[in-house]
């Protein structure tokens, strides 16, 4: 039996500019469909499907277009699934937990996954629209495309933000956990390092910061309707965007990798 | 599945594949308001790209036939081919009828 090796990336802020994004889209896929057959009725779960795969498509884009950045000649299944943790530079909070049930991911709930899924595509639909006018007309076409999809999921986890929030006492109940177990994890999606600059000096992309005011303005006005109110700051800000992760992603990398490693090339 | 599935409202959905053609009935789905009905219903429905419009209506609020009575309703029709106009030639101008 082979096993398929690691493979590395150059190191560019080129290339960790779009990672951020794809990396981001492709673990948040991975966790939205550990709630395949899981979903609370079975409409939600079939959209809960629907969005993951939407961003499945998205992460497929960009790591394409990322390993033609990185000049190697791999293509976005090798990027998938043959880089190591440290390679990935998704957001923290893409990562964390999802479903109560699943071994690994002790605590979450439903409301942690719709909360999740608001923060994100809401940040998405801000980045998106921003990377329209990448100088990198690759990128601003791929965005253009995800950007129709992003608003969706945004418009409808909005939706049972509302509902669960301002529902029953139980649900509210929830919602508020969720917050309180998601925001820690927001600073980061509005931090600034070394690759905000490239992207923002050589007009590739917006720089994270400056994505905060729209953001602010569609969550505001949903938590607004929700009765939610936001948890206040701390000076944490998670790392994952650095490739520095949490205990979670490597269980996420060890489920989703160990086919393709185990057996290159395998076929339905 | 919990029981709030069971909970919720029918719906009936209707989707119109492409402008100009009409609005079908496709199937049903629960939901607990009108919106969420719409949403769930591009989720359940038009996933493969089969719709350009679609409507939700509360199944509740469809009359329908009484599958008892369909003898008395439908039977009728049924030996009459006097109904179908296919006994006089039709002007050469009336292509399709």
């Amino acid at each position: 039996m082979t096993t398929l090796t690691s493979i590395r990336l150059r190191d560019t802020p080129a290339l960790r500019h779009v990672l951020r994004y794809g990396d981001t889209a492709l673990i948040h896929a991975q966790r939205l469909t550990e709630w395949c057959g899981h979903g609370p009725v079975l409409e939600e779960d079939i959209a809960f499907s629907n969005m993951g795969l939407d961003l499945l498509g998205q992460a497929r884009s960009l790591l394409a277009h990322a390993a033609v950045i990185d000049g190697q000649d791999f293509d976005a299944d090798a990027l998938a699934f043959l880089r190591d943790e440290a390679q990935f530079f998704n957001f923290t909070l893409a990562e964390q937990p999802s479903r109560r049930s699943s071994a690994h991911s002790p605590g979450a709930d439903f409301a942690d996954m719709v909360l999740r899924n608001f923060i994100l595509a809401s940040w998405f639909k801000q980045g998106y629209a921003a990377l329209q006018a990448s100088a990198d007309a690759g990128l601003a076409a791929i965005a253009a495309k995800s950007l129709k999809e992003v608003r969706y999921h945004q418009q409808h986890n909005a939706g049972w933000v509302v509902r669960l929030g301002d529902g029953t006492p139980e649900s509210t109940r929830r919602m508020h956990a969720a917050l309180d177990r998601a925001w820690p994890y927001v600073a980061e999606l509005f931090s600034h390092d070394a690759v905000d600059d490239w992207a923002q000096a050589s007009r590739h992309g917006p720089a994270r910061a400056g994505l905060g005011v729209g953001w602010d303005r569609d969550v505001d006005d949903v938590f607004a309707e929700a009765g939610l109110v936001r948890p206040p700051g701390t000076p944490f800000i998670s790392t994952g965007s650095q490739g520095v992760h949490s205990e979670h992603l490597g269980f996420i990398l060890a489920e989703m990798q160990m086919l393709p490693r185990r057996h290159p090339g395998a076929r339905w | 599945m919990s029981a709030a599935g069971n909970e919720w409202p029918l719906w009936e959905v209707f989707v119109r594949p492409k402008a100009g053609l009409e609005h079908k009935h496709c199937g049903s789905l629960h939901a607990s308001d009108a919106a969420m009905a719409l949403q769930l219903a591009r989720e359940v429905y038009t996933r493969r790209q089969e719709g350009a419009s679609v409507w939700v209506v509360p199944s509740a609020m469809v009359t329908a036939s009484d599958p008892a009575e369909a003898d008395m309703y439908f039977d009728p029709m049924q030996d009459k081919v006097y109904r179908h106009p296919s006994f006089y030639p039709l002007p050469a101008a009336v292509d399709h009828m």
